[in-house]
């Protein structure tokens, strides 16, 4: 080839398109400034603002495995619930057998408690997702209406199952000593649970941003969301691909579980089927396939729900479905779509 | 015994309620370049998505170097070393184009001596390398895909339509890249409407029309000859480009 025929081009994106690509980034300091000057004091504010990121971390853990599924599978599951509530139960469990590490004032031994309650709920919601996909979802690839009817029935068989192993009553969640009560800072309360909720979610986020984009199976997976056929013609068996996400966001929703639930400190089977509303708002908001987005939905969600809880009751339920619509006007895909819709 | 890398027998392949291939007889002969020619419609894209597996063959046999590889899946036939670049290109529109490439190597390691080689036959990847594939051209995205198709030494190459829509500059460069594959016994079989592209890089012809193969032969015969052009394709092939 000559290569005085083929001139390479350096095309700069215009400055509007390069704002409009970073315009999600600014949503969520924009939100926190409004609620700042919306609800005035600033101790109440910075009170409000830790919740909103504790729960926003929260929701964005429950949500990250369900848009990954979706994005790559295109699996729309609504039995994620059933693996947040399992997870939260399997947690419990572990909790339950470590009572002595938990009333203990030692943080180390708090934090061993907490560590082994979401490695097993992980590996126990693992494992269901396994089951689920081999049983429930894989029959029914690519067909979303089955998709939705089969998850809904994988998700009312799981509930009832905890109902048998667990009991249908609602059951107490302590939180580890340690983890118990506020501290101040700058005049606001701030809740320990919620510093380590959104350190685990930080942590989190942070790593599958370094799986999804330092890894060959990250770099696969991202591939695979774009075109699962071409990744299969480069010879990678994509269905191996889709039950290793499909077991990890299931992980991550049961890691969810025992989050939520040390949160809520009460446990439910239908706990999971409650938060799934918050948790599909997150990743449409997001755009599907997106953890950047879904991240920032999140924040999102758990900011403007406590902010509204606070300003407007009355307004809370549905403030996030508003911000979903709006966010819907201004991006119809979501913020950072990786799946476009046809 | 035969030297075709390739043999189709008698395929045949439906899609949904649609009977698309009617019993295809195929022989791609080992090291050279094989053109399917055909009308749209006549079956040339599913051929290729069938040999490399993306649509199952319902009835027939598809023979690689002597196996049959009709039953197996898309992954398992491409580990044997088959690339296939389809007519949208296949590429992965937000990765990189170095992560594009990085995909495509299955030793999970690009050799720095065959990215110059392709460096220098497709130069604009070597300034792209680290943009999102999305952001090139029309034409710099057809030589990403065919890069990545021979990334590694391929036995055989499947690729539909790789002009399709390109500027004349483009397309010399993909006919100097796969000449210089032809040159390195690489075989391959090119879908392609282009008819000046087609003659100058194809050694064998085979011209498909509802779903089955209605000619085949050498591609200096079926060029040379008018007639057999307007018999087959209901054209001139000179008309064709």
């Amino acid at each position: 080839m000559s290569d005085s025929l083929i001139k390479p081009r350096i095309e700069r994106p215009p400055l509007s398109q390069v704002i409009e690509a970073k315009a999600p980034l600014f949503l969520v300091p924009v939100l926190m400034l409004i609620g700042l000057f919306a609800i005035g004091s600033g101790s109440t504010w910075l009170t409000l603002t830790a919740a909103g990121l504790a729960m926003g971390m929260m929701i964005f853990i429950m949500a990250s495995g369900l848009t990954v599924i979706f994005g790559l599978m295109d699996v729309i599951n609504f039995g994620h619930g059933a693996f947040i509530s399992l997870g939260a139960f399997a947690g419990f469990t572990i909790l339950g057998l470590l009572g002595g590490w938990i009333a203990s004032p030692s943080i180390a031994m708090n934090l061993g408690a907490v560590l082994l309650a979401v490695v097993f709920a992980m590996l126990v919601t693992g494992l269901a997702g396994y089951g689920f996909e081999r049983l429930i979802v894989k029959p029914v690839y690519g067909q979303h209406l089955k998709q939705i009817l089969v998850t809904m029935g994988g998700l009312v068989v799981t509930q009832q199952l905890i109902y048998v192993i667990w009991g249908p009553d609602e059951i107490v969640l302590a939180r580890p000593a340690a983890f118990q009560g506020s501290f101040v800072v700058l005049g606001a309360a701030i809740e320990k649970y919620r510093v380590l909720a959104i350190v685990i979610g930080l942590a989190l986020f942070v790593a599958m941003r370094l799986v999804l984009n330092r890894t060959r199976i990250g770099l696969l997976v991202r591939a695979g969301v774009q075109n699962g056929e071409m990744v299969e013609a480069l010879g990678y068996p994509i269905q191996k691909l889709f039950l290793a996400v499909f077991m990890a966001g299931c992980a991550l929703a049961g890691l969810g579980g025992v989050m939520w639930g040390l949160y809520q400190e009460t446990i439910t089977a239908h706990m999971g089927a409650e938060v799934m509303i918050s948790v599909f708002i997150v990743v449409i908001i997001g755009g599907l396939g997106s953890i950047e987005g879904c991240f920032i939905g999140a924040m999102l969600v758990g900011l403007l729900t406590n902010y509204t809880g606070f300003l407007i009751p009355k307004l809370a339920l549905v403030s996030t479905i508003l911000l979903m619509g709006a966010v819907l006007m201004w991006r119809p895909q979501g913020l950072y779509p990786v799946v476009k819709a046809h | 015994m035969s030297d075709a890398l390739l043999t189709l027998d008698g395929v045949h392949t439906h899609i949904g309620p649609y009977h698309i291939l009617q019993g295809v007889d195929l022989e791609v002969p080992r090291g050279g370049v094989t053109v399917l020619l055909g009308r749209n419609g006549a079956g040339k894209t599913t051929t290729l998505r069938t040999i490399i597996g993306l649509w199952q063959a319902s009835q027939g046999a598809i023979l690689f170097d002597g196996a049959e590889i009709q039953k197996e899946a898309t992954p398992a036939i491409a580990q044997r070393e088959i690339a296939f670049v389809p007519e949208d290109m296949g590429i992965f529109t937000d990765l990189t184009v170095h992560e594009n490439m990085l995909l495509a190597a299955r030793s999970g390691a690009i050799d720095e001596e065959r990215l110059e080689w392709l460096f220098g036959l497709f130069p604009p990847l070597q300034t792209f390398w680290q943009s999102a594939a999305g952001n090139l051209s029309g034409g710099q995205k057809q030589m990403l895909a065919v890069a990545r198709a021979i990334i590694e030494p391929r036995k055989l190459l499947l690729i539909d339509e790789p002009t399709k829509g390109l500027a004349p500059a483009i397309i010399n460069s993909v006919i100097a890249a796969l000449k210089e594959l032809k040159e390195m016994q690489t075989t391959i079989l090119l879908v392609e409407q282009n008819f000046s592209m087609a003659r100058a890089v194809g050694d064998t012809v085979a011209v498909m029309d509802d779903g089955r193969i209605v000619y085949s032969g050498k591609m200096a015969e079926l060029a040379a000859d008018a007639d057999l052009q307007e018999r087959l394709m209901g054209l001139s092939l000179e008309a064709h480009q």
